[in-house]
Formats: structure tokens, C-alpha cells, sequence
């Protein structure tokens, strides 16, 4: 037992690509921590098939950052998957359909999403989860997130404002957009983003 | 004794210490080791008051947020020097650095309003020597020497948000907002460090020409590992992929104590 979540509730695994039912992150700290699995899965799959054949014309600069991000994505995944044990989600089909890999502005630009996405959820989260090691590990998965998006929105638009641009950093009070998993605040909800790019569908109906 | 009035007591204890800093700096000690001598006044001002035995989370979460704006006063007042330094930024970059000044100032006002909607006292912004006593005497004639002070102050930025987090569960609202500054100030440390020529991400505990105690271990050391750690929630991370130990290292960032952040700021701060 490595963080001792076995003795929460289990998430209820009501679905799958079987059924069409979503599987739920469950509820708790152990919800969110599925929920971050959950992200981490998508992220590490994405960068993965990245990876695996990069787009037309990059760069060797561009090839070593996207090696190091799967890379971080994958120890992500993998460290949520052996922390939650028997409480963790099953592993989620994905679905890169709406991706171009061969496009650098389609793989960029879903990067740039999903990093986004990342660290929203993260910082929306942080106020919900109750024990503090379990925060400690947020926080420390998070700032790489952001360090992620960073690089990326910079390669899209180097030495601009991007990499930490006014669409993602209110500008008046220099705080990066935070968001709990079914917000619709500002645009479709953290879970609705997860969804478009999954077969297996997830939902976090416990959790706000 | 309020807390207010202490730091009032602790501003006057500093004002008339004898303690040199540049003595402290010529007698050859580390970056960082020495800067722990003159960091003391400065640590004692967020130590939790005893004297204040029941408001307990409430005085933690201002300490912190004080803590906190004395590194935004830092790094808010070291941008916009910089900006004005003729010269010093060039053209290429100083939407970046604009970007990056707006947010440091945006987040003093934040805190200030923050703390004082708590029924708190802001600290009053310190005067800096981003010379460090002279450790650094082209810092704003040198854009390298800039880059790389900057750097410094992102990086320990993040540590230190992290290391306070877990001090602010008693705040929804404060802990969500120091959360959103985090990843504010991680989005800053990778461009800086990208446009510096290295990654945007930690490898190991050390980044060129960055120093050392940035990146080093704070105290207790097994809350608060160096950079170059791998065990997380008591797993070694390396064992769970076959990719570089380096890979570990960098796919987590670690939290740092407020003592060993003082002593780190503390340099740069007169008194």
C-alpha cells in the first residue's frame, strides 16, 4: 500500500466502451485523484502517439520536448494508476480522430488544450481535496503542467505574451484559470473536454 | 502582543541590528548558507505567535499570505527595475518580460487586498538590492545576469507556493488563489529558463549557472527534498517507467520550506 487509498470508497466502475455508461471518478479525494488519472491517461496517450510519429517538418528542439513531456505524462499516469491501487479507474480508450498528427498546428494546439486543461483542473480541485499529502502531490504535478502549457504556447507563438497569455492569465489579478471538473464557466466543462477526446467516456457526477 | 505589533517590534529590531550582510557575504560561505544569517529577522516575522494561542489557522493563513507577498513585493519590484533599465531587455523580449512584470504587480495588489480583507496587516514593502551586497553588481546592465536572477526568483516561487499549501486548508478561497499564482509563476519559470537555453522543466537539482541552494533541500529534508528527488508518496517513480531517471526528476516539482526560501530571498532584501 503506497498512500493508503484502499481504505476509501471505491469508484464505481458503472461503465465502459461496452455500455456507452460513463465510468465515474467516484467520489472524495479518491474521486479526485481518479479524475486526475483520468487526465493524466489522455495526456500520456496523446503525447505517446505524438511520439511515436511526429509531424512533418519538426524540429529537433520540438522532437526533444515532446519526447520529455510524454515522458513526464506517462510517470504522471503510471504514479496515479500504482498510488490508487484497487481504487483506480480501469484504463480509458481514447479517441484522437478530430487530431491531424502530421499537422504541427493540430498536435500544438491539442497539446496546448490538454495542458490547459490540466492545470485548471488541478487548481480547481486543490480546494477539495482533505488530505494534505495527497495535496502536496497535486501541487507538485501541477506546476510541471503548467510548465508544459508554457513551452507549448510559446512554440505556437514564440516571445509573445502566450505563455502565460491574458486568455489564460486574468490579466487584472495574474491568477491562471481554476475550474472543478463540471464547471461550465467560461466555456465547456473540464469533464465535456476530457470527453471529445475519449471513447470510454468519463463523469464525476460526485464531484463538483 | 498582537502580530501586528510584533512585526512593528521586529521592523525596530531590525533597523537597529548590528548585523552586517556584506560582512556575512565576504566570508566566503555559500550562496544561500550565508544568506541564512541575515534571513533570521525575516523568518522570525512568520513564525506562528504563540501568544495568539486560538486563532491558530486564521494567523497561519496571513503569515502565509505575507510570506507570500514579500516574494511578489521581490520579484514585482525586480521586473519593473528592470524594464526601466535602459538598454537592459531587448526588444525580442520585452513583451515576455511585460507579461511577466504585469502578472508580479497584478499579484501584490491581490494579496494586499487579500490580506487586508482578513482582517490582516500587509507587510510594507521591503527595499531590495538585486545586487545581493555586490554578489550580482551587473544585474541590470547584464541581461544574462538578469535572466538568471530571474530564473531564480521563479523557480524558488513555485517551491514556495508549494510548500505553503498544505498551510492554507483552513482557506478554500485563499489556498484556490495561492494555487492559481502557482501555476502562474511555473508558466513564468519555463519561458524564462527556455529563453536562458535550458529546459523548461527541473533536471536533477541544479540548472546552469542558478544557485544550487535553489534547487536544494529544505528542511525537514523529508518533506521538502531537493530537486532531484524520486520517491513520491513512497513510490521511486523510476521503477515505473523505463525512460531516464533524468525524466523523474523533472516530472515533479518539489515544495520548499519558508525558512529555506528567506534564506534563499534574503540576500536581496535590505534591512
Amino acid at each position: 500500500m503506497v498512500i493508503g487509498l484502499d481504505s476509501c470508497s471505491k469508484s464505481n466502475n458503472n461503465g465502459g466502451s461496452n455500455t456507452g455508461t460513463p465510468i465515474d471518478v467516484g467520489s472524495g479525494d479518491t474521486g479526485i485523484l481518479n479524475f486526475a488519472y483520468a487526465l493524466e491517461q489522455l495526456e500520456a496517450a496523446f503525447y505517446t502517439q505524438v511520439a511515436t510519429s511526429f509531424y512533418s517538418g519538426i524540429s529537433s528542439a520540438e522532437q526533444a520536448i515532446l519526447t520529455d513531456i510524454m515522458y513526464h505524462e506517462v510517470i504522471h499516469r503510471n504514479f496515479f494508476k500504482a498510488a490508487l491501487g484497487s481504487n483506480a479507474i480501469a484504463a480509458l480508450e481514447v479517441d484522437f480522430s478530430a487530431v491531424d498528427f502530421t499537422s504541427r498546428t493540430s498536435v500544438l494546439n491539442t497539446a496546448k488544450a490538454l495542458e490547459d486543461t490540466g492545470v485548471s483542473a488541478y487548481n480547481g480541485a486543490g480546494a477539495y481535496i482533505m488530505n494534505a499529502d495527497y495535496l502536496t502531490l497535486a501541487g507538485k504535478i501541477v506546476s510541471v503542467e503548467a510548465r508544459h502549457a508554457s513551452a507549448i504556447r510559446d512554440l505556437l507563438n514564440p516571445k509573445s505574451a502566450d505563455f502565460a497569455g491574458d486568455d489564460v492569465v486574468n490579466p487584472t489579478s495574474g491568477l491562471d484559470f481554476s475550474r472543478t471538473p463540471n464547471s461550465t464557466t467560461g466555456g465547456p466543462s473540464i469533464v465535456a473536454t476530457a470527453n471529445m477526446f475519449l471513447k470510454t467516456k468519463i463523469s464525476a457526477t460526485k464531484l463538483p | 502582543m498582537n502580530a501586528n505589533k510584533l512585526l512593528e517590534t521586529l521592523d525596530k529590531e531590525i533597523s537597529h541590528s548590528s548585523l552586517s550582510r556584506r560582512d556575512a557575504l565576504t566570508k566566503g560561505l555559500n550562496f544561500g548558507i550565508k544568506s541564512a544569517l541575515t534571513a533570521i529577522p525575516f523568518a522570525l516575522l512568520f513564525k506562528p505567535n504563540k501568544a495568539l494561542a486560538g486563532t491558530g489557522d486564521a494567523t497561519l493563513v496571513l503569515q502565509v499570505l505575507n510570506f507570500a507577498l514579500t516574494l511578489e513585493y521581490l520579484e514585482s519590484s525586480f521586473y519593473t527595475m528592470g524594464l526601466s533599465s535602459n538598454g537592459l531587455v531587448p526588444s525580442s523580449d520585452t513583451t515576455v518580460i511585460s507579461q511577466i512584470s504585469k502578472h508580479e504587480t497584478a499579484h501584490v495588489t491581490l494579496l494586499k487586498t487579500t490580506i487586508t480583507s482578513l482582517m490582516g496587516t500587509p507587510v510594507a514593502e521591503p527595499t531590495f538590492d538585486f545586487t545581493a551586497g555586490g554578489m550580482f553588481p551587473d544585474v541590470f546592465t547584464n541581461y544574462q545576469t538578469f535572466l538568471t536572477l530571474a530564473n531564480a526568483f521563479e523557480d524558488t516561487g513555485v517551491r514556495a507556493y508549494k510548500g505553503q499549501a498544505g498551510n492554507l486548508q483552513s482557506n478554500p478561497m485563499v489556498l484556490t488563489a495561492a494555487l492559481d499564482i502557482h501555476s502562474v509563476e511555473a508558466r513564468h519559470a519555463s519561458e524564462i529558463r527556455r529563453i536562458r537555453g535550458n529546459k523548461g522543466w527541473i533536471t536533477g537539482a541544479s540548472t546552469p549557472g542558478v544557485p544550487n541552494a535553489v534547487y536544494g533541500p529544505g528542511n525537514p529534508v523529508a518533506s521538502f527534498p531537493a530537486e532531484d528527488n524520486t520517491m513520491q508518496g513512497g513510490v521511486d517513480v523510476t521503477t515505473l517507467v523505463s525512460f531516464p531517471s533524468s525524466a523523474s526528476t523533472e516530472a515533479f516539482d518539489e515544495p520548499l520550506d519558508m525558512n529555506t526560501v528567506l534564506s534563499i530571498a534574503g540576500p536581496f532584501i535590505k534591512m
